[in-house]
């Protein structure tokens, strides 16, 4: 099935033999993808997973110039059939959910923060609590609101990228670039206040 | 505002592993079809192209597509 070169491949899915390309294809991408998932879709998997390869051709015949012949050509429609399926999944599994829904209680008004599960031990507590603090204000004061809502949305609530970036009106690589720079934001607000990332991780790890 | 200590840690990971240049996700997704060959084939991906290892290694979107891929290629080849 598989014993096409690129150069065959794309010829096939352009020319008049299209229509035995694309089965081909097709089967190629169920196999990988019934195989991949079946720990993650518990239900109606082949069925699922027929749509995920419908939209996957759609994508790879529209998306056929792209490619560049770095890898096999079946390995690069596999990663494209890849992506559709999590964007569908991850669309089914978080519809329901607002990014307001993950979010700590009242971040409208970000403070002021309370440790959730203090340490047991009161040294240990106070500690955490200066370094909450002083975390607390690197969030409030260096980070915008947009930045802050999609950092606490993924870090505390679990959302992936591209359905926070859904929700925020933009894409998951415009996204990927705001948190980079929160990331930085914070980094560089800590180390004006004399710390770093493993300091305060010290203060919080082992209970 | 009630933050869990667990939410401070995985936000300070983030933060630790922060680097001024980093690969974004398109980026990423461009070479993860280069890398994954190469990991296929048995040489040292996260050497030969480190840039996308660390964008796995910081990005759960991708390090998990990357995953399934690897797992759909491997039963491609059996």
């Amino acid at each position: 099935m598989d014993t096409r070169t690129n150069e065959e491949w794309l010829s096939d899915l352009r020319g008049e033999k299209k229509d035995q390309a694309i089965g081909d294809l097709r089967k190629i991408l169920k196999r990988g993808l019934i195989y991949s998932l079946s720990s993650r879709i518990k239900t109606d998997l082949e069925h699922q997973v027929e749509d995920f390869v419908q939209d996957a051709i759609l994508r790879i015949l529209d998306k056929l110039d792209t490619f560049r012949g770095e890898s096999k050509f079946t390995t690069w429609a596999q990663k494209v059939a890849v992506r559709v399926a999590f964007t569908e999944m991850r669309r089914k599994r978080w519809e329901d959910i607002s990014i307001q829904d993950l979010l700590p209680e009242d971040s409208g008004d970000f403070t002021p923060l309370v440790l959730s599960d203090p340490s047991p031990d009161p040294e240990k507590r106070a500690t955490q609590a200066s370094m909450l603090k002083m975390v607390e204000e690197v969030l409030s004061e260096d980070l915008t609101d947009l930045q802050r809502t999609a950092i606490l949305a993924i870090i505390q609530g679990g959302m992936p990228l591209e359905e926070v970036a859904r929700r925020m009106d933009t894409n998951r690589n415009a996204l990927y670039k705001l948190l980079h720079d929160a990331r930085k934001q914070i980094r560089d607000g800590l180390q004006a206040k004399g710390f770093n990332a493993e300091e305060v991780l010290a203060t919080f790890e082992n209970g | 505002m009630k933050l869990s200590s667990e939410t401070i840690q995985k936000l300070m990971h983030a933060v630790k592993s922060t680097r001024d240049e980093e690969l974004d996700c398109d980026h990423c997704y461009d070479e993860l079809h280069r890398f994954i060959e190469i990991k296929l084939s048995g040489k040292n991906a996260a050497e030969a192209m480190p840039l996308v290892q660390e964008h796995l290694d910081r990005c759960p979107p991708c390090r998990e597509e990357y995953e399934v891929l690897l797992e759909a290629l491997k039963a491609l080849s059996m």
